[in-house]
């Protein structure tokens, strides 16, 4: 009898989870991964979707984990970022076939054939910079680097086969270098504000903005083939899916996905109605109006009960990282109190991680905690101790040094007079501390769109990555109003918790 | 050095800046450890006992009043009975007579809307209040003008005809010393120069120090 039970159970289908579909931020790769989660979605698999996660350093290590199921990335990406392997060839297939073995071996991941199209760095000038300094090749941007200021995104700057492969290959060295943003890079150059930006070689922009891609005559960029990357528990748990998935491979070149890129950055199509037509197109999925209205509803247009939502997450997150960092930073202060030799030492450690950019900070939580919520809210925690941890323990340590000697002298014992005295005398410093760390952390907030934990900062990324100003400005003005407001309940709150204390500190402390 | 004090006598510390008067103050309430030495409280060395209970059973007074800038002065009189678990409002009251202060006019200020002398009467006050054995002054009335000194001095000495508490005053004032203590130690770099009544160490100046000390304070 239990033998049969046990055969049973292993014939039941597993229960169903849905399909986490991840993306970069940046418009071609929320595009991809668009088409993934519709395209599985119309072979009825349920679809989460995560786009905007914060660069390869996040979105890889996230696949890895199993946090996300898929994402778009590029073979280029794969040899140099995540394998680390400088000797790039030229040949894409062998890089693929690099990439696919290499990566397949140690992470479990599997790299599906590739979809199509190349899509590596396009360096561009504007079309007067170039005709008037003759600039075809990156040969000759080399020659008259001197005297043209670079817009690299922080990306290219730092990445092996980026600005440094150009310095080794070419010699180029440009009077200056700017770090600017995906999104802002073409208008900039337009304008004249940097004269050489980095690109890819699908952008959009380059037509609209008519400017000149130079040539890499020396082969310095590796093959960059788009590929959906999938992850391990993915192929365990739901081959079909994979399978689904890999009905895109080699459906697509380079002519299309400039045209998707350029319907995002120019005309400001909804990237989930990009997709749908190119499935459609593709035959791959149906053309039904149903699908289409649905689509285009979760795309990039302002939706104020989604708004409300991101806001009410967001305010979620504050709350519980600064209550947890008040939980933790106000008994830390006053145990250093205790060892006032140490107590500098321990608050500048605290003040380093103050230094840590966020992304790199999330980065470093993704192996530990994946993405989402809780991985943002160790981080904004982090973030929220430092001015915590400061105040209160100077606050403490400069109440009314007289005011504690006579209360100690009086026969207080040590914790009454630290709960009686300094602790009420430093609440004022304690407060500052906690609002400062409040209205940051309102701020840092913005990041947790980066590993997938929502909040305003989503349509901040999305607008950035799709070029949307009003999107931006979605998330940025209701952060801002945001910040005001709690700092604007703390401040009340501070007026409570010391009503006639701030003044008696005042005169008392002048009168001598 | 070795001090006895008798109980209901005022002793007067008197020395430069540096002289270790304070020291010598704070060790008497184990605000300071002695590095060697005992003293004897009721007939049991204090290092026997608990320091906190024994600053209870000790009046402190400050130069600056050492007021509790976020309490009321009521609360701030009635600490050491509510640490005793005492009624503090009524002790305090009675304890705000005593010093001169009318507690319907000041048991509800604040210590930052009192002047100078206010606030040292209500720090003798909270010094008073739980019926200390001891008093301990460190230059209560060094911080006030003149004026207001000769008031505060006055109120002192004739709180002390009345209660007849013991009280051990620390002042670099030589006037004030004479005029409020039953014997005066002068000291000088950590050590007792002469230990007597003002009258004997005017008449009788052991040492060279102590005669210049009274000949060039003018008292005669």
């Amino acid at each position: 009898m239990k033998g049969y039970l046990i055969a049973l159970l292993a014939f039941l289908p597993s229960a169903p989870r849905p399909v986490v579909v991840g993306s970069k931020p940046f418009g071609e790769s929320y595009i991809l991964a668009e088409m993934f989660a519709q395209l599985l979605e119309a072979r009825g698999f349920a679809v989460e979707r995560h786009p905007g996660l914060g660069q390869t350093l996040i979105a890889y290590p996230a696949l890895v984990k199993g946090a996300i199921d898929v994402y778009p990335e590029y073979t280029g990406t794969g040899l140099l970022v995540i394998l680390g392997d400088s000797a790039a060839g030229a040949d894409p297939r062998a890089v693929y076939a690099r990439v696919a073995t290499a990566l397949g071996r140690r992470d479990g991941v599997r790299w599906l054939p590739p979809l199509g199209f190349e899509n590596t760095y396009a360096i561009a000038v504007r079309k007067a910079t170039a005709d008037s300094l003759h600039l075809v090749t990156l040969s000759d941007l080399a020659r008259m680097g001197s005297r043209l200021r670079g817009g690299l995104t922080a990306d290219f700057i730092g990445r092996s086969d980026g600005l440094p492969k150009l310095a080794r290959v070419y010699g180029l060295h440009l009077a200056e270098v700017k770090a600017l943003l995906p999104a802002v890079k073409y208008q900039a150059l337009a304008e004249g504000a940097v004269d050489v930006i980095d690109g890819y070689e699908t952008d959009g922009s380059i037509e609209r903005y008519h400017v000149v891609v130079l040539t890499d005559d020396r082969r310095a960029f590796p093959p960059y083939e788009a590929v959906a990357v999938v992850s391990p528990a993915l192929q365990r748990d739901a081959p079909r899916a994979v399978l689904a998935l890999a009905e895109l491979s080699d459906r697509l070149d380079v002519a299309r996905m400039r045209a998707m890129n350029r319907q995002i950055e120019v005309e400001g199509v909804p990237v989930a109605a990009i997709a749908h037509q190119a499935l459609v197109s593709l035959h791959l999925v149906d053309d039904t109006l149903g699908a289409m209205t649905a689509a285009a509803r979760r795309a990039n247009t302002i939706d104020y009960g989604h708004l409300a939502a991101l806001t009410g997450r967001h305010l979620e997150l504050v709350t519980i990282s600064l209550g947890a960092a008040i939980l933790f930073a106000i008994p830390l202060a006053l145990g250093l109190t205790a060892v006032p030799k140490r107590a500098e030492t321990v608050i500048r450690g605290v003040g380093v991680l103050q230094t840590i950019p966020g992304i790199a900070l999330v980065a470093f939580m993704i192996p530990l905690f994946g993405i989402g919520v809780f991985p943002a809210l160790v981080a904004l925690f982090l973030y929220s101790l430092y001015p915590i941890v400061r105040n209160t323990y100077t606050g403490l340590r400069d109440a009314d040094p007289g005011a504690a000697d006579a209360a100690l002298a009086l026969g207080m014992t040590g914790s009454q007079v630290l709960l009686y005295v300094r602790l009420p005398l430093a609440a004022p410093v304690i407060m500052a501390g906690i609002r400062t760390a409040a209205v940051i952390d309102v701020g840092t907030a913005t990041l947790a769109a980066f590993i997938g934990a929502g909040g305003l900062g989503d349509p901040i990324v999305s607008g950035l990555a799709l070029s949307d100003t009003r999107m931006i400005l979605s998330g940025a003005i209701p952060a801002a109003l945001l910040a005001l407001a709690v700092d604007g309940v703390l401040a009340l709150t501070e007026r409570v918790v010391t009503t006639g204390r701030s003044r008696g500190r005042r005169s008392y402390a002048h009168s001598r | 050095m070795s001090l006895d004090i008798a109980s209901g006598e005022c002793v007067a510390l008197i020395g430069e800046s540096g002289s270790g008067k304070t020291t010598l103050l704070r060790t008497i309430n184990r605000m300071v450890e002695p590095d060697a030495g005992v003293i004897w409280f009721n007939g049991r060395a204090t290092s026997e006992l608990d320091p906190v209970s024994l600053r209870r059973e000790m009046g402190y007074v400050p130069q600056d009043g050492g007021l509790l800038p976020h309490w009321r002065v009521r609360r701030n009189v009635g600490l050491v009975p509510w640490l005793l678990g005492k009624n503090g409002g009524d002790l305090a009251d009675r304890a705000l007579n005593l010093v001169g202060l009318d507690p319907a006019t000041f048991a509800a200020r604040w210590p930052s809307d009192l002047s100078g002398g206010q606030r040292q009467r209500v720090a003798i006050a909270r010094a008073l209040a739980a019926d200390p054995k001891v008093l301990l002054l460190d230059e209560p009335f060094g911080a006030l003008d003149a004026i207001t000194r000769a008031e505060l001095q006055d109120a002192f000495r004739e709180l002390r005809r009345r209660l007849g508490t013991t009280a051990i005053l620390v002042t670099h004032d030589l006037r004030e010393a004479i005029e409020l203590a039953d014997h005066i130690a002068v000291l000088h770099h950590g050590h007792v120069e002469q230990y007597g009544t003002p009258s004997a160490l005017l008449a009788h100046p052991e040492t060279e120090y102590v005669a210049t000390l009274f000949a060039r304070a003018h008292v005669r």
